[in-house]
């Protein structure tokens, strides 16, 4: 739809981190390249698709914010030293951060579809996209839902073992 | 079916966690060493997580397949009376992907406990994938039909990982999944040369000590890092057997012991025959 197309257009390349293990790494690396980008003058923004371990808040500090509607869609909170990188979580739905997300997977593909045409992105030079582990539900939706955007690739994360 | 297949298990010990990464595999067949190491004991292992099967590695089992007899499957044997079973095992080759969607891992599940054969089993351990999702829903759900003793619930001492666990401790309080205990892995490491002890992740909120006071379940244990345990995992070989003298392992001996404790204590041996 028009209004799906419009909250990713202003989106230059979107980057997913992957990795079929947990605890690697991934919202590390996702959060430490967002704000490495965002020093080198880039527009930056986090879409932390984790919905059953959502870290990325956390790692910003900004996990007691609240996320509110505009005409458009989300608005994403806008963290980082000079509040610039935007960031969608689901984190930031719940209503207590102790609350466990269990859903089963359509409850899951619904929210995924969502986060991705609905968020007011605006204009970004990279959009990182943070996942689960695994190659489940989340990712398929998630790059099904990506597939008409510019999707630039996956960084893949490991540990040596 | 299922209540038929898991009336011969006496007792169901899920290993859970909100995050990745922590140690459930590794916990799972550590426990599972533990308890086999009693030659009258009969050990079952079931790795439920679908997408990164760790426990045919971790066991040394690599490379099995699972064979079909006219009392269903037959779990992988790695001593007499320890039985392991994962969808490792189904793979061709150990890089496939299994991009399931959660209706079909919940199929997967499901076949996994009616139609394998493990016989008589004094306890089934069952590995799981982090979050809380299509596994952990569909596994309470089909072992209602029998009685799961609880869960012991796995981290590592970081903030980051602990506000996964608090989810995990409410999904089982959510599920009237009763709670074994919390195992803290990854927790300080003492240098072989200089003994100097070292925090890796350190406890910022207080590790899983504080949050196991604050919620009200047990800690079962701290376990050191140890660069021997990955190693372990890796070639497939037996930590406890590995290195004996290893802190580690008498962190792990102390939990599997607390476990036991707990499984024998709050089981009533006379419901089951019935």
């Amino acid at each position: 739809t028009r209004a799906e197309r419009a909250n990713l257009a202003g989106v230059r390349h979107i980057l997913l981190v992957l990795s079929g293990k947990g605890g690697v790494g991934k919202s590390t690396l996702s959060t430490e390249l967002a704000l490495a980008l965002r020093h080198a003058g880039k527009r930056v923004g986090i879409l932390d698709v984790d919905l059953c371990g959502p870290s990325i808040p956390r790692m910003l500090r900004v996990q007691d914010s609240a996320v509110h509607q505009c005409d458009s869609g989300w608005v994403p909170v806008f963290v980082g030293q000079d509040k610039a990188i935007a960031l969608m979580s689901i984190g930031f739905l719940l209503e207590r951060p102790d609350d466990a997300v269990v859903w089963r997977g359509p409850k899951k593909n619904a929210l995924i579809k969502q986060f991705v045409t609905d968020v007011a992105w605006g204009e970004l030079d990279f959009l990182i996209v943070d996942t689960p582990p695994g190659t489940s539900d989340e990712h398929i939706s998630t790059v099904e839902a990506l597939r008409p955007f510019q999707l630039l690739g996956a960084v893949l994360v490991t540990t040596p073992q | 079916e299922l209540r038929a297949r898991l009336r011969a298990v006496r007792h169901t010990v899920l290993v859970l966690s909100g995050k990745g990464g922590v140690g459930k595999s590794t916990l799972s067949a550590v426990l599972a060493h533990g308890l086999a190491a009693d030659e009258t004991k009969q050990v079952a292992l079931l790795d439920i997580d679908i997408c990164g099967p760790s426990i045919p590695k971790i066991m040394g089992l690599e490379g099995e397949q699972v064979h079909q007899s006219g009392s269903g499957w037959s779990p992988v044997y790695v001593e007499e009376n320890l039985g392991v079973m994962s969808v490792g095992f189904l793979l061709s080759s150990p890089d496939d992907a299994v991009i399931w969607r959660g209706p079909k891992k919940n199929g997967l599940i499901k076949q996994f406990l009616r139609d394998v054969d493990w016989g008589e089993v004094d306890y089934l351990i069952v590995d799981t994938p982090p979050g809380t999702s299509d596994e952990h829903l569909s596994i309470v759900q089909y072992l209602s039909a029998t009685h799961i003793d609880g869960a012991v619930i796995v981290t590592t001492p970081q903030e980051v990982s602990l506000q996964d666990v608090r989810k995990e401790i409410n999904f089982c309080r959510k599920v009237k999944l009763p709670i074994i205990g919390v195992v803290e892995n990854m927790s300080g490491f003492v240098c072989p040369k200089c003994k100097n002890e070292s925090q890796i992740f350190p406890p910022t909120t207080g590790g899983a000590e504080k949050m196991c006071q604050n919620l009200n379940v047990s800690l079962l244990g701290k376990v050191p890092l140890d660069p021997q345990i990955g190693k372990s995992c890796d070639r497939g070989q037996s930590f406890l057997a590995e290195a004996p003298e290893s802190p580690a392992t008498l962190s792990y001996r102390n939990i599997i012991q607390r476990i036991q404790e707990y499984c024998e204590q709050h089981h009533l041996p006379e419901e089951k025959i019935m």
